[in-house]
């Protein structure tokens, strides 16, 4: 039996919320980019399930690239942690306002 | 050859002087020690500009010749061409520039040896030229102000040549900024006569202006022209910057200050002869003021002494009698007295510069003796006495000059000074009253002109020698690099005033001068006409009484400061009292400017009016624009708190409320 497209969009967009509140919410910096993962595959399980309903391959080739970039990001930003890590001995983000005016 | 070349070879080889030894020392400091060099290039490119000058004298066809380069600058109706005029008039200046100034560099060959900025000198010396070049070759009113310009600047650049001492650059600052008030009024004439008439060029300038401009117009127009000229050729008001601008080395001095830029003034009044004529009112101003320029200056020169004060004061009256001559209609006898005046003043001057030489010899061997030096001043007369003895060559030139100059028969200043005072005398036979007044102060100034020189000369070079040790110490006579040209100058001194034979001579077919310049005989310089003619018998008579003037105080003042030196000057104040004092401060002209212009006007307004303006409103705007800035951003900082979250959040408000725009904003 076939899952409507509804309920990927509606599992999508709980996922979207999730990692959103995560982002803003949580004060561990691994967290966070954790929660950043969660967002972009809550994005991807879109892009699946329309590509999948419409029946055009385009929307499952740019989950690739998102994915590919999601690695990147991920590498990056984990890099940047443990540098920061390495500094401050916290990886708590309140901490870290080296922008502060 | 074409005329074409031949100019661009006049005026780019004094330039290409001034280049070569202005810049290549300054990056090969070898070459400056290099004197022989530097004097042989500084003299040759003034020396060949005056041998294509001679060229062009003579194989002159009696048209104008005018040779055009490039367009220098156009916008709308203006268009100003770097042109060039050959006729008469420029010939001759153009002779007496390069010729004099020839000399005079020689002179300076021997005059700065061993003067650490001898290759400055000389490049300034060749910029001059080329400047004043340009001024009296131009062929519209654009390139002759750049000339103009040139010459003042090269005038400050050389009055300040000595830098290190302060009085001089304020000499150098006085020159610069008080010819800028004369340079003001050129310019005004300049755009008067451009707004009026369309065109800079002296080819419509010369045969249009006259019938076209209303005559008000050429009042004006001639006004702020001769205003200019008073700035340059140091006329009152404006003549105060030439007696301090002897502060300069003494070639200078005899070069710029004496033999050719200040005649800059004459040459423009002359160049515009046809339009100055047009106007009564002012030809009339510009000859009262100079009879006054020349009487009040000849005043001061008597009570001077300061070997170069004399002749500087000497320079403003002989200027006074050139403006006297234009104001009277007679500009072809200015220019001739600028050719007379070019040589003997120049041999004065260079005669001085001899003397002040030798006399800074005569200080470097007290000073060997162990003589106190502080006071000694090598250019104050009082020192001197008796230098004939010693320097034959500068006393017999400087004797010739101070004969020629006081107006003795048949020498130069005889010749042009006599024109000078019959022209005024016919134009006011003629029914101009002014002009009689005119030449009654000029026969006085002639009178004290003879004096005030012949005292310099008899208190210099006769008498008894007055520095101290005067048995030990003796003077020398300078080398021939400076002899030379003393007699060259001395020689110019003698002949050049049988140039401008007296009209009562042969019916006045033997004036030369008048004959190759003026309009009637087809030349550039117009002349007045007058209708009443003095008779032969009278102008014999004047002659005779000019000189009778001239020898008889000559011999009076030769008796006078043979006998008695500098104690006749004391018999002479005694005797005039508050009017030798009011001479001997100089009518207090320069008291007048500092109290009054300086202090209370220009010092007042920008104390009272300007500083509080600047420092409350212009300084109140921009501090006030300042503060509000840093005001308001340091609320704004606020909002940058450095943690991601709050970034974050912004974001997704942000995302937030697009989205709700496109769902419901329709």
């Amino acid at each position: 039996m076939e899952v409507a497209l509804n309920w990927y969009l509606g599992l999508s967009a709980i996922l979207f919320s999730i990692g959103t509140l995560g982002v803003l919410l949580k004060r561990n910096a691994i967290v966070l980019l954790m929660s950043v993962e969660l967002m972009l595959n809550a994005v991807n399980l879109t892009l699946v399930a329309l590509s999948q309903s419409m029946g055009d391959a385009d929307g499952q080739l740019l989950v690739f690239f998102t994915i590919a970039v999601a690695a990147a990001e991920a590498a990056v930003g984990l890099a940047i942690v443990i540098a920061i890590f390495r500094r401050k001995l916290t990886v708590d983000i309140t901490e870290i306002n080296l922008f502060k005016f | 050859m074409s005329h074409d070349l031949l100019v661009r070879l006049i005026l780019l080889l004094p330039l290409a002087g001034a280049v070569l030894l202005g810049v290549l020392p300054l990056f090969m400091p070898a070459l400056r020690r290099r004197e022989g060099l530097i004097g042989t290039i500084g003299t040759s490119v003034v020396v060949i500009p005056f041998a294509i000058a001679t060229y062009l004298f003579v194989s002159y066809g009696g048209d104008p010749v005018t040779v055009s380069y490039f367009t220098w600058m156009e916008a709308a109706e203006l268009s100003v061409d770097f042109a060039y005029r050959i006729d008469e008039l420029s010939l001759i200046m153009t002779l007496i520039v390069t010729g004099v100034g020839g000399v005079i560099h020689l002179y300076s060959a021997g005059y700065m040896h061993g003067d650490p900025g001898f290759w400055r000198f000389f490049a300034y010396l060749n910029l001059f030229i080329f400047a004043m070049l340009n001024l009296v070759l131009a062929n519209n009113l654009v390139v002759l102000f750049l000339g103009w310009e040139g010459v003042g600047l090269c005038s400050y650049l050389l009055i300040g040549f000595w830098y290190t001492d302060l009085k001089n650059s304020a000499a150098a600052n006085k020159a610069f900024i008080v010819n800028r008030i004369g340079d003001f009024a050129f310019l005004m004439a300049m755009f008067l006569i451009f707004s009026e008439l369309g065109s800079l060029s002296f080819d419509v300038l010369l045969t249009d202006a006259a019938s076209v401009l209303s005559a008000e117009t050429i009042d004006y127009i001639v006004l702020l022209l001769f205003i200019g000229a008073t700035g340059k050729s140091a006329q009152i008001p404006l003549f105060v910057w030439l007696p301090d601008a002897m502060a300069g080395p003494t070639p200078v001095s005899a070069l710029i200050h004496a033999a050719t830029m200040v005649t800059s003034g004459l040459y423009l009044l002359a160049r515009m002869s046809p339009i100055v004529l047009e106007t009564e009112v002012v030809m009339m101003i510009i000859a009262v003021v100079g009879a006054l320029t020349a009487i009040m200056a000849a005043t001061i020169a008597i009570t001077q002494n300061d070997i170069k004060k004399v002749l500087a004061y000497s320079t403003v009256s002989q200027l006074g009698y050139m403006f006297m001559a234009a104001g009277v209609g007679a500009f072809f006898v200015a220019i001739f007295h600028v050719l007379t005046h070019a040589f003997f003043k120049a041999c004065l001057f260079l005669g001085s510069g001899s003397v002040i030489h030798s006399m800074e010899h005569v200080e470097h061997d007290l000073e060997h003796e162990g003589e106190d030096v502080s006071d000694f001043d090598p250019q104050d007369m009082r020192t001197m006495g008796n230098l004939q003895e010693y320097m034959p060559s500068t006393g017999w030139t400087y004797f010739i000059a101070t004969l020629a100059i006081s107006g003795i028969p048949l020498l130069a200043g005889f010749f042009s000074k006599d024109e000078i005072l019959f022209k005024a005398f016919e134009y006011g036979y003629d029914g101009n009253t002014y002009a009689m007044f005119v030449w009654v102060v000029g026969v006085i100034t002639a009178a004290l002109t003879a004096f005030y020189m012949t005292r310099s000369y008899y208190l210099t070079f006769m008498g008894e020698e007055r520095w101290p040790l005067a048995d030990k110490i003796h003077p020398h006579e300078s080398s021939w690099k400076m002899t030379v040209p003393l007699w060259i100058l001395a020689g110019g001194s003698l002949v050049t005033g049988f140039l401008g034979l007296p009209a009562v001579i042969k019916d006045g077919k033997w004036n030369w001068i008048h004959h190759y310049l003026g309009a009637n005989y087809g030349g550039p310089v117009a002349e007045a006409s007058v209708s009443a003619h003095v008779p032969g018998s009278l102008e014999w008579g004047l002659i005779g009484l000019s000189s009778a003037i001239a020898v008889g105080v000559f011999f009076f003042a030769r008796s006078m400061y043979l006998s008695q030196g500098i104690a006749f000057d004391v018999s002479l104040k005694e005797r005039l009292g508050g009017l030798y004092e009011l001479w001997e401060h100089k009518y207090r002209w320069d008291d007048f400017y500092d109290n009054v212009v300086v202090e209370a006007l220009i010092n007042q307004i920008s104390r009272d009016g300007l500083a509080p303006f600047d420092s409350k409103i212009v300084d109140g705007a921009v501090n006030g624009l300042a503060g509000a800035t840093q005001e308001s951003s340091s609320l704004l900082r606020r909002i940058q708190t450095g943690v991601v979250q709050n970034y974050a959040l912004a974001l997704v408000f942000g995302v937030v409320l697009v989205i709700g725009l496109m769902i419901f904003g329709g």
